[in-house]
């Protein structure tokens, strides 16, 4: 509750109106950031200069999140060093990407990746490389750095006005309801162990390595909520959890999500809920990646024209930094950039990509991050966890940046507030009318948003806040509709075609780490391949 | 008539939150693990509200008197509950729980008669609708009203107990203007208002006599004179006297008592520094009371004590009080000692240091921050800082009435590659402590303690490292950061302990 809404409270009764002033607390100040959609929308406009120098590379990398920085991470790591990759921001990392101040440094986007399962061997041998995994990367449960494994507590939930542990609500939870969660997770912890005729998973991560059987692709026909009513789950706390779940990895709600990809999630790994975080989120995974391109990223770069010759492929890019353009040339182009940018850029796109673009939707995300002089007390409950979850809020509550710091003190603090707008899609200029929605309102609003949110269990969290900074991601995470990942025209996508590969999650039709970190080694492979490079497989 | 009530019902209904607060706060502050003391001082509030709401149909009779006794009853009860049970909890002896119970059930019944009854005076003027519709609505604005104002503004600056004291005012305040609003309805009974008056006036008294009561009752609580008192932003600080004895409680812990705090430093210090003859630098971490940097101090070969604890309050006290001076020796005065103010861990982190011998005096793991200083992640970084000769003595809580926390605490740092050497010793303040040795190769008796002790010698040594049947190892898991295991079985073994 603001001062200001519980001020107007007490006055009606005309009591306690003297106690204190009832001006407006002034919002503690803070900026708005996010892609840089100016430049990004000059794509639209076609008024870029003409390029002037021209350079080669025998590999061009289009877009610097986990896909392309990973595509270039296989390429360095097999002794192909010519490539060149262009990201369109001033930094590479994509939704990995982190902000620092003097308290800590805090993510701007995805801020943990869960113990990755032993298929997703690209990631766990980047974990690996980093220090992070010990021992064998392909042990069922390897060991990991006790630095990144989320410190205890690391989840909990609000409540009924109370903090409990963990995020399945059990508070005040009738035992009936209970009993569904359980035969939930049975029947989930079967999927998890359920193999095809061909020994793959029902749900493998990466999703590529799924088993094909009809009886499993058939649940993405329909949403996760058809799918939990149609084996009759109908308890309020799993319906809450689940979507809960789809909104915080897919950015949509239960109804809106294939029932195949909202059972993947459950189903996909077996880390037992540990996950790897950091301050500053992803971020130092982005790092680990891109530490093998050094000198090779070029940022602020704007691919708007990309044309396939015989022998070679053209791409123009506009370099806003330097305000001009250049031309460059390359054997081999792997596009790691969001597909829907394919019709904008491409001079003659195949008549399939553009069909399976063509339904695809993109969940627009808000990130809070909120500087506090101390941490928000724990009223009743469970103390303070790494990720602190609102059961009656729209946003997906908040993570503490400082929680993975050895310290013990007491002291400043950040906290990062996510928000995926699950009720909205990306205003596309492809469908005229749409309104601009939450999306675009600006920093003050967001700001109030978030501290009316996190004033129910924390009352003082106005005084606490000493910046309040919005970053805004309009194209966060593709959404895994129902017919999207199975049915859809992803398949043109996945086999690329001679001399371009694509290599961003767009591709899986899932937006997560090990699915980008999967598609970028895969499509490096390819390239490696096609250039008569020996190289070891990570996949 | 009916604006008068409506307020009175926000009036009410915020002295009814404010005791369960008060209750509920008193209770976590006195006897800890608030989670459990809020779960159930809130749940018996709200039952025996539930009781009083019940038991309303059975009070008849002139309802606005009825409704001024009852407001009495609560402003007395409620105003001086905080009080009562402060200082029943100090006498030691009183059945506390019992009374913290029976408090919170008698008030909760005589705040659950309260809306029942003011919702029967108004239904005679009121349509019923928009009778429950504004009762209740001002009841809820009551109750949010005081759920802000306890802890931003009452607790911290007027106390449990003059809060207490202050809602039952307000309480009696209601009972006393409804006298004089409805003196036409009731008349004017002499004996209400003599009740009136002398409530009042109790409660007034109270209020202004709370300082110097809970002075009184702290004083009670140690037992003995409080010499210092202060709050530092990381702990309440006390230090109390009793004839020839000093004693320190952070948080109301006891932290030494000047008797034996000789067998308890001599017992952390000695069996580490004795076998290490070439300790030249030396840390210590915790322990801004200076108690191990004196017997540090013994040793002539130490050239440099770097102490690294979290509060300058502390440090500053023992270096500057006379008679904290007098029992560290100035330790803490002493010119091969550096103090650092800083998080030991972030301190460690940032800093290149190496030492020859580490002293980790933290306090037991009771919470996750704490947590953070027992475990392998510590025990790793803590490893960095010490040569390879060196030596480490971490303080493990009792193996005795904390088994498994003690063994969990040698588990972790055998999981971070040291070589442990537990012991144990007896301290009459504290009972059978805990402490671990612990370096990169094996630990050897010493030869000889080469400076003077009263506790600590030679011949005792190998029986410390003895443990008895009741203290012997546990199997026990490390813990790690991730797990915090000990900060678990450490809350249900000493849980187990600290039955009051």
């Amino acid at each position: 509750m603001r001062r200001r809404e519980f001020l107007a409270g007490v006055s009606a009764t005309g009591l306690l109106a003297a106690c204190g002033s009832s001006a407006t607390p002034s919002l503690p100040p803070g900026t708005l950031s996010g892609a840089n959609d100016t430049l990004g929308h000059r794509l639209r406009q076609r008024d870029l200069p003409a390029p002037g120098e021209t350079r080669r590379a025998t590999v061009a990398i289009v877009g610097g999140g986990i896909g392309g920085l990973s595509a270039a991470w296989k390429l360095a790591r097999s002794g192909c060093d010519d490539f060149l990759l262009l990201e369109l921001e001033s930094e590479a990392g994509g939704n990995s990407r982190a902000g620092r101040n003097e308290v800590a440094a805090h993510p701007l986007g995805a801020h943990y990746l869960p113990l990755p399962p032993r298929e997703a061997r690209a990631t766990r041998a980047l974990l690996a490389e980093l220090g992070v995994l010990r021992g064998d990367p392909d042990a069922a449960h390897p060991a990991y750095d006790e630095k990144y494994l989320c410190h205890a507590p690391q989840e909990r939930l609000y409540i009924n006005g109370y903090w409990q542990d963990g995020l399945w609500p059990t508070l005040g939870i009738p035992k009936a309801e209970r009993a569904q969660y359980t035969r939930f997770q049975d029947s989930v912890a079967e999927l998890r162990r359920r193999r095809d005729a061909a020994g793959r998973r029902a749900f493998a991560l990466p999703l590529a390595l799924s088993s094909r059987e009809a009886e499993f692709l058939a649940l993405d026909r329909i949403t996760l909520r058809d799918w939990l009513l149609r084996e009759g789950y109908t308890a309020p706390g799993l319906h809450w959890l689940a979507d809960y779940a789809c909104r915080d990895d897919y950015g949509t709600s239960a109804a809106q999500t294939s029932a195949w990809a909202g059972l993947h999630y459950f189903a996909c790994r077996d880390g037992e809920g540990q996950v790897l975080t950091a301050p500053e989120g992803n971020a130092w995974l982005a790092r680990g990646l891109a530490r093998t391109a050094t000198g090779r990223i070029q940022p602020n770069a704007l691919v708007f024209r990309v044309e396939q010759g015989r022998k070679e492929i053209i791409c123009d890019v506009y370099l806003a930094a330097e305000g001009r353009s250049i031309r460059v040339v390359c054997r081999e182009l792997i596009w790691a950039a969001p597909l829907f940018l394919i019709p904008h850029v491409f001079a003659a796109p195949r008549r399939e990509w553009l069909a399976a673009i063509k339904g695809a939707e993109h969940a627009p995300w808000i990130v809070v991050n909120l500087t506090l002089a101390a941490a928000p007390q724990t009223r009743a409950g469970h103390p303070l966890a790494w990720d602190n979850v609102l059961h009656d809020s729209p946003a997906l509550g908040y993570v503490v940046a400082t929680h993975q710091q050895l310290r013990y003190a007491p002291g400043p603090t950040v906290i990062t507030w996510y928000r995926a707008l699950h009720e909205e899609s990306t205003p596309h200029r492809s469908r005229p009318g749409s309104s601009p929605g939450k999306l675009l309102q600006g920093r003050d609003a967001w700001a109030e948003e978030a501290l009316a949110d996190l004033s129910r269990p924390h009352p003082e969290i106005r005084e606490l806040a000493t910046r309040v900074d919005i970053h805004r991601h309009a194209h966060a995470m593709i959404r895994p509709l129902p017919g999207r990942l199975w049915s859809g025209g992803r398949g043109s996508f996945e086999s690329g075609r001679a001399g371009i590969q694509f290599a961003h999650a767009d591709v899986s039709g899932l937006s997560l780490f090990e699915e980008a970190n999967f598609r970028g080694v895969l499509a490096a492979e390819r390239t490696l391949t096609r250039l008569g490079v020996s190289y070891a497989s990570s996949l | 008539m009916q604006r008068p009530l409506l307020v009175s019902v926000f009036i009410v209904a915020s002295c009814g939150l404010a005791y369960e607060l008060i209750a509920g706060a008193l209770a976590s502050y006195l006897l800890g693990d608030s989670v459990m003391q809020f779960s159930t001082v809130i749940g018996v509030y709200l039952f025996a509200m539930g009781i009083g709401s019940w038991l309303s149909k059975h009070v008849v009779g002139n309802l606005l008197v009825r409704f001024i006794q009852i407001e009495l009853l609560v402003g007395l009860l409620g105003g001086l509950s905080a009080g009562l049970l402060f200082l029943l909890f100090t006498l030691h002896s009183g059945p506390f729980r019992l009374a913290l119970y029976g408090l919170v059930l008698l008030i909760g019944i005589l705040v659950g008669l309260e809306i029942p009854l003011i919702m029967r005076i108004l239904k005679r003027e009121v349509a019923f609708k928009d009778l429950v519709a504004q009762v209740l609505t001002f009841d809820y604005i009551g109750a949010l009203a005081v759920s802000v104002l306890f802890p931003l503004l009452l607790a911290p600056h007027l106390g449990l107990v003059r809060s207490a004291l202050l809602f039952g005012l307000l309480n009696a305040l209601v009972a006393a203007w409804a006298l004089w609003l409805f003196r036409a309805q009731i008349g004017a009974p002499v004996m209400l208002r003599a009740q009136c008056i002398a409530v009042i006036a109790m409660l007034a008294t109270g209020f202004g006599f709370a300082g110097a009561f809970v002075s009184l009752a702290e004083a009670n609580l140690y037992n003995e004179d409080i010499v210092h008192a202060e709050s530092s932003p990381y702990q309440r600080i006390f230090v109390t006297r009793w004839r020839d004895e000093l004693r320190l409680y952070l948080n109301h812990n006891l932290q030494f008592s000047s008797h034996d705090e000789y067998r308890y430093h001599e017992a952390l210090v000695h069996p580490g520094m004795a076998a290490s003859p070439g300790a030249r630098r030396v840390l210590v971490l915790g322990g801004g009371d200076g108690l191990a940097v004196r017997e540090i101090l013994k040793y002539p070969q130490v050239e440099s004590i770097t102490l690294v604890d979290l509060d300058p309050r502390m440090t500053q006290l023992f270096s500057q009080s006379a008679m904290l001076v007098e029992l560290n020796r100035g330790a803490l005065n002493s010119p091969k000692l550096t103090v650092i103010n800083a998080d030991a861990l972030q301190w460690l982190e940032a800093s290149p240091e190496m030492f020859d011998f580490v002293v980790a005096d933290f306090p037991d793991p009771s919470n996750h921050s704490l947590g953070k200083l027992y475990s392998t992640a510590f025990y790793r970084l803590l490893k960095r800082h010490v040569a390879e000769t060196g030596l480490i003595v971490v303080q493990a809580t009792s193996p005795l009435y904390a088994r498994e926390s003690f063994w969990t605490v040698v588990a972790t740092l055998e999981a971070a590659g040291w070589q442990t050497a537990p012991y144990h010793a007896l301290v009459p303040s504290f009972g059978e402590w805990g402490f671990i040795l612990a370096g990169k190769r094996e630990y050897r008796l010493p030869a000889a303690i080469p400076v003077p002790t009263r506790f600590v010698t030679v011949d005792t040594l190998p029986a410390l490292l003895h443990f008895p049947a009741d203290m012997a190892r546990v199997p026990a898991e490390p813990n790690r950061l991730d797990n915090q295991n000990l900060v678990r079985i450490f809350e249900r073994e000493w849980g187990r302990v600290q039955v009051h």
